[in-house]
């Protein structure tokens, strides 16, 4: 690598352009926000800057609060399970034959590409009330009624008088249940990566020395694979944490996300100081979680493996 | 229990095909005695690593019986079996220090910690690694991983220590010196050892016996000197060192002779009785070169000096004698002047005797 | 005789590693993936469904491929779509390539810094760019009644920024296998600055560019969130229009335009992983 000193004019010619758009519409927006976060609205869309911290305050406040409590906790949720049901899938797809394994590969990280959008959509297809999963339910009732008639006990209305469908729309599960279809690519793919470089030695010799599959599993397998297992958690909770299109379609009335509130403040209520604030507060709980994955590959390379 | 006299090891007819038809292990027989330094010996792709694995565990045959101790192993799995194992890459766990690594398996048998500590630090002194205990892998030298990995399995206190290429990435003078350790530690701990390795010199020097396989099958059986002086077919007979092979016809005569002719040696008389194509083989040292024909009863041949390398202690003298290569000839230095004193293109005679030939009928 | 190898090949005999072959993992597995496709298989499946119920199954049609096309709204918001997306793709394939030779080729003060400033629209949280990017264009006074096309000029400028960082690591990573002595070699045959880069970089980033392009492309088409926030009120964008439609009903119009986005995207990547296993087996050889 040269200074570019050395051809300022080469360097100025090919720095200059993306670096000065980056900053008129990425950081100058965003500084914009950043001022308007302690600002006073003034009028409908006039803000006073006054360098205060009342809209700081005002996230704290009981019920934003809350809702910040509240998008840790389903971000949590959606990681552990995103954990819990990556790992086995990683561990499928490392394990099965190479050929087989770019097609695995492929489809998990297919779902990235096709529109977020839609697959929400898909899913509320799937779940509402008169969707595919209550339908396939109400034939199973039928049938299992049918079964009870035929054998004499139809009488006793032992399923109910009516199938009744399920509710799996507009509440939390059903945030979860999104942010999970969405989050699982997310967290399959460093898994898989992590396992696949890790030597397959190691868990024979676990194995020869008298270690069980579980045992060898949680003192060789998990240690080896921690870094990865970092990184699929950050990189599956920040989006998560992040979430505005999932809670907005899924979610009910008390299943706002961070994000939704921070719609309605530029939106409908039109308060732009406090969603500026409650912006830069997801912002930095944001690099709160890439400063530790971060930190954490630093400490990987200095284990020197 | 299982008699002290039964081989600890014994394999019945084991084959092994991959998925896609690949058969790794074809008929194999085998058994291996208690107390023996055991080499499986073959180029690389032979199935002699396959073999090793099925002992461990790792790969299940796909027919044929495998007894450790007397025991079935079919429905054994690895971490159930008398067996321990130094894999080629070690596998020295990165994440525990040395003594944790040693530690292990006795860790999991649910031994107390005083006891761990105790055998940790016997096995350690073992392998000369007793002052290493708190050091973590990344902190050692290839040569004491290794060592790492052999306390490791040998602390376990196995019937049969299995032992898969473990100097193949070590450099060639700590592989000398690691042949002379793993010997020694052989008779210390008087365990069964059964090593895997592709390098002659290797199973030659260590080995009680050594099993040769090629392509799936196991072609002879043997200790050492056996193996070099009276291999079965050509494959062993030019894996095991070098062997000059002459290709001729052989015709038993019935009464235990039989005559082989070969177009540069003539007609040889053997004892035996062979027929068809066979190949008269003979070790480079037991070649002797001469500017006069040989007297007495050898099997002679003149031709050109076609190469002489000259090895410090020995020189390596080539002659055509018009055979598919020229012969090689082995010739120690024993004086001190300018090698062997032949020159290129000198016509000279090779000859050796008629019992250090070897008759190849395979 | 394959049905009886296959059947061989069953009878193997599980290994202690052989994780991939175990049921309960297998069942996890297919689990997943049925979760991951099951509900984007119906929804394309049900796009050619003869029933508005959307439910049963009634016969194959391709009625509401039909309708889709007859609806005014939706084709405008297709074709604004593409326009911003085409417009998003050239104007980010530029900037990203000048951004990754930079960032290859020199060395200069506080670099680490720039290549995290660089990489910061693709890690910070949508919502927030998007908000941003509301609050900028109001606050310059952007004008929101230009004529077509210059009225989607917000959400094109906004799609660049997100979308040339990521363009720009894909093209830095083919930069990667640049032999810099190539340049070099120019340099020394007499050839200017401009021309080594036209002449020996720009053909050896080729690949990197399509998939970058490629890349942008996706990202543009598919973006909803920051559309949402920095369309004016007469833009509408493909996405946009689906969100809209989806509040109000599930209805197999969605449905069809829907399987034609979905189509849309899945043979650009396609492309992209065709160039890219190109570009490796290159590499290799």
């Amino acid at each position: 690598m040269e200074h570019w000193r050395k051809s300022a004019g080469a360097f100025w010619a090919g720095f200059l352009p993306p670096t000065l758009w980056l900053l008129a519409f990425f950081f100058v927006p965003l500084s914009l926000i950043w001022a308007f976060s302690f600002g006073e609205k003034s009028g409908i869309i006039d803000i006073d800057l006054v360098w205060t911290f009342e809209n700081y305050a005002r996230a704290l406040e009981p019920l934003y609060l809350g809702i910040f409590a509240k998008s840790l906790w389903m971000a949590t949720i959606t990681t552990f399970i995103c954990l819990v049901v990556g790992f086995p899938v990683a561990i499928g797809i490392v394990f099965a034959p190479p050929k087989m394994r770019m097609w695995l590969l492929l489809l998990v990280i297919l779902p990235f590409w096709t529109n977020l959008l839609i697959r929400t959509y898909a899913l509320i297809a799937v779940l509402r009330t008169r969707g595919h999963v209550n339908f396939a339910l109400e034939w199973m009732w039928d049938h299992a009624n049918s079964f009870l008639t035929l054998i004499g006990l139809g009488s006793f209305s032992l399923l109910g008088e009516r199938f009744e469908p399920l509710e799996m729309l507009y509440n939390n599960t059903a945030v979860v249940i999104g942010l999970v279809y969405v989050g699982l690519p997310f967290m399959v793919l460093p898994l898989y990566a992590a396992l696949d470089r890790l030597d397959r030695s190691y868990i024979e010799a676990s194995l020869d020395l008298g270690a069980g599959h579980t045992r060898t599993f949680w003192s060789v397998v998990v240690p080896l694979a921690l870094p990865g297992i970092a990184s699929g958690i950050v990189i599956t909770f920040i989006p998560t944490l992040g979430s505005f299109l999932t809670p907005d379609l899924l979610g009910g009335p008390d299943s706002q996300m961070i994000a939704n509130v921070i719609e309605r403040q530029f939106k409908s209520a039109n308060h732009w100081p406090f969603g500026s604030a409650l912006s830069f507060l997801l912002m930095y709980a944001t690099f709160f979680g890439l400063a530790v994955r971060a930190l954490m590959s630093r400490n990987e390379e200095r284990g020197g493996r | 229990m299982a008699d002290m006299q039964d081989p600890i090891i014994r394999i019945e007819n084991i084959c092994k095909t991959y998925p896609g038809g690949v058969q790794a292990v074809d008929n194999v027989s085998l058994n291996v005695d208690r107390g023996e330094f055991f080499a499986l010996l073959g180029p690389s792709g032979c199935g002699k690593t396959t073999l090793l694995r099925m002992m461990a565990g790792f790969e299940i045959p796909t027919s044929g019986t495998l007894l450790i101790d007397g025991q079935n192993m079919a429905d054994v799995q690895p971490n159930k079996r008398p067996v321990n194992m130094v894999f080629q890459s070690y596998a020295v766990f990165p994440h525990m220090s040395v003594a944790q690594n040693v530690g292990y398996g006795l860790k999991i048998e649910g031994r107390p910690k005083r006891e761990i500590a105790e055998r940790v630090q016997e096995a350690l002194d073992l392998v000369k690694l007793g002052h290493l205990g708190g050091r973590m892998p990344d902190e050692l030298s290839g040569g004491q991983r290794q060592r790492v990995a052999l306390a490791r399995a040998l602390i376990k206190r196995p019937s049969v220590l299995l032992l898969d290429e473990p100097l193949s990435a070590l450099d060639a003078k700590l592989r000398e010196a690691m042949q002379i350790e793993l010997v020694r530690l052989q008779k210390t701990v008087g365990i069964t050892f059964v090593i895997v390795t592709h390098d002659q010199d290797e199973a030659l020097s260590m080995a009680n016996r050594i099993a040769v396989m090629e392509q799936g099958v196991v072609k002879q059986i043997a200790g050492p000197a056996e193996l070099y002086e009276s291999p079965n077919c050509r494959f062993v007979a030019d894996f095991i060192g070098k062997i000059n092979l002459f290709d001729g016809q052989a015709k038993a005569n019935g009464n235990g002779k039989t005559l082989v002719e070969t177009p540069v040696l003539g007609k040889v008389e053997f004892g035996g009785d062979a027929n068809g194509p066979v190949s008269l083989g003979v070790r480079p040292e037991k070649v002797r070169v001469s500017r006069e024909k040989p007297g007495g009863n050898l099997l002679a041949a003149q031709g050109p000096v076609t190469d002489i390398a000259y090895y410090g202690g020995y020189s390596k003298v080539f002659v055509d004698i018009g055979a598919k290569e020229p012969v090689l000839a082995d010739i120690t230095n024993a004086e001190r002047s300018t090698g062997p004193g032949f020159e290129n293109g000198e016509k000279l005679w090779v000859s050796w005797r008629a019992e250090d030939t070897l008759v190849l009928t395979s | 005789m394959a049905l009886l190898s296959r059947l061989r090949a069953r009878r193997e005999p599980i290994g202690p590693l052989d994780y991939y072959r175990k049921l309960w993992l297998r069942l996890i597995m297919a689990g997943t993936l049925i979760f991951l496709y099951g509900p984007i298989s119906t929804l394309v499946a049900f796009s050619f469904n003869d029933s508005r119920r959307n439910i049963v199954w009634r016969g194959f049609t391709l009625k509401y491929y039909e309708k889709a096309l007859e609806n005014d709204e939706l084709i405008e918001a297709f074709t604004n779509s593409l326009t911003i997306a085409f417009f998003t793709t050239i104007v980010s394939v530029i900037l990203a390539a000048l951004a990754a030779y930079v960032l290859w080729r020199f060395r200069f003060p506080f670099k680490a810094a720039y290549e995290g400033a660089v990489a910061l629209p693709i890690v910070i949280p949508e919502i927030c760019m998007g908000v941003a990017m509301m609050a900028f264009f109001a606050r310059i006074g952007w004008p929101s009644d230009l004529p077509w096309p210059l009225s989607l000029s917000q959400i094109t400028i906004a799609h660049i920024a997100f979308s040339f960082p990521f363009a720009a690591i894909v093209i830095r990573a083919r930069l990667e296998t640049f032999n810099r002595e190539l340049g070099e070699s120019a340099r020394d045959l007499g050839a200017s600055e401009a021309r080594v880069f036209w002449d020996i970089v720009v053909p050896h980033m080729k690949p990197g560019l399509i998939a970058g392009a490629l890349l942008s492309f996706t990202l543009s088409l598919d973006d909803f969130v920051i559309t949402f926030f920095t369309a004016g009120p007469n833009t509408v964008t493909f996405p946009v229009k689906v969100y809209s439609m989806v509040r109000f009903s599930v209805t197999p119009e969605v449905n069809a335009a829907s399987t034609i986005l979905i189509g849309l995207t899945l043979v650009l990547t396609a492309i992209a992983l065709r160039l890219q296993n190109r570009n490796n087996m290159n590499m290799q050889a």
